[in-house]
């Protein structure tokens, strides 16, 4: 399954709920102001880092050259364009959105 | 632009604002309106204070680029505050610290305010205004 | 939304004639605003639009009137930084004429 969460991880519980629900092997794609999660020095890069054992973590690479974070991007996280975030998609048999 | 700053102001009094930016840029639209808001506040000749907490911090983030999603880059439109006279920029600590954030990794010059500072400031405001 | 036809291409615009997509603009835009606007274009007046489409790349927005003189004084010196100045060039105002011509979205706050 694929995970897409597109709220803040510090103003939102739902990455954290998210990552809670996850199976072993499915991708979380993080996008809008979810993008944040995956950058260096934050509260929730742990948290992330921590699920990357056993989860694919994607960053949709627009939302973070928006927010100036392009730089700042975690090891183990898959940075994809819109054509990523559309392949993504078509791999997976369904998707959960983290409204 | 605005023709209406050629008005008389009229009253005459002078009113403490703050505005409190608490939310991330982009993903919403609370902070572009709260930006929009401070600009034409300025028109006014109040003493505005802008303070960043939270998610807020984000929005004075340098090095942006907003080309791919398609909006409007207003992290530039911070530095022009001062041409607005509005010099009273103030960020919280505690959020900068949660994020890994530090004053060099912002787009415009602000004073960093402990917890307590933050909240004596808001204490002597007259009017508070959330975005 | 309007279209309008400038030296033989379509340019889209607002009810008020403001330019949507201010990286379409050229000098015949401008002018072709001018006329709308009953301005005849001369040196001091390109230098205004000038200067506002420089304002508008650096900070994305249009000044204020205020800040507009007071930038203009510091870059172009005091006999242009003030509102005599402006609103001889512009009778209509800076905000409503000037942007205007410079293919420079509705001003913020502006009635």
């Amino acid at each position: 399954m694929l995970h897409i969460v597109n709220k803040s991880a510090t103003e939102r519980g739902s990455l954290e709920s998210c990552l809670a629900m996850a199976t072993k092997g499915s991708a979380v794609l993080l996008i809008e102001d979810a993008v944040y999660a995956v950058t260096k020095g934050g509260t929730a890069a742990a948290k992330i880092q921590a699920a990357a054992a056993d989860l694919k973590i994607y960053a949709l690479g627009p939302d973070l050259a928006a927010r100036g974070m392009s730089g700042r991007v975690l090891d183990g996280v898959n940075v994809v364009d819109y054509g990523g975030f559309v392949d993504l998609v078509a791999e997976h048999n369904s998707c959960q959105s983290w409204l | 632009m605005s023709e209406m700053d050629d008005m008389d102001e009229g009253s005459g009094i002078i009113k403490k604002f703050m505005f409190l930016n608490r939310k991330a840029p982009h993903g919403t639209v609370y902070a572009l309106e709260g930006l929009e808001v401070v600009l034409i506040t300025a028109a006014f000749d109040q003493d505005v204070s802008m303070v960043f907490t939270d998610d807020g911090v984000y929005q004075l983030i340098k090095g942006v680029d907003t080309k791919g999603i398609e909006v409007k880059d207003f992290s530039k439109t911070y530095r022009a505050l001062d041409g607005y006279d509005i010099e009273k920029l103030y960020v919280d600590q505690k959020s900068m610290d949660a994020r890994g954030l530090t004053e060099e990794d912002l787009i415009v010059d602000v004073t960093v305010l402990s917890v307590d500072e933050m909240a004596n400031l808001m204490a002597e405001q007259d009017i508070v205004i959330s975005f | 939304m309007p279209m309008v036809d400038i030296a033989g291409k379509e340019y889209e615009v607002d009810e008020e004639g403001y330019l949507i997509d201010l990286s379409q603009w050229n000098e015949d835009v401008g002018k072709f605003m001018a006329v709308e606007e009953k301005v005849e274009m001369t040196d001091g007046h390109w230098e205004v639009v000038n200067f506002l489409r420089e304002y508008y790349a650096e900070y994305q927005i249009a000044p204020a009137v205020r800040v507009l003189t007071k930038a203009i004084g510091k870059k172009l010196g005091a006999d242009k930084g003030n509102n005599k100045y402006l609103y001889e060039l512009f009778p209509y105002g800076p905000a409503k004429q000037a942007c205007k011509i410079a293919g420079l979205p509705k001003p913020t706050g502006c009635i």
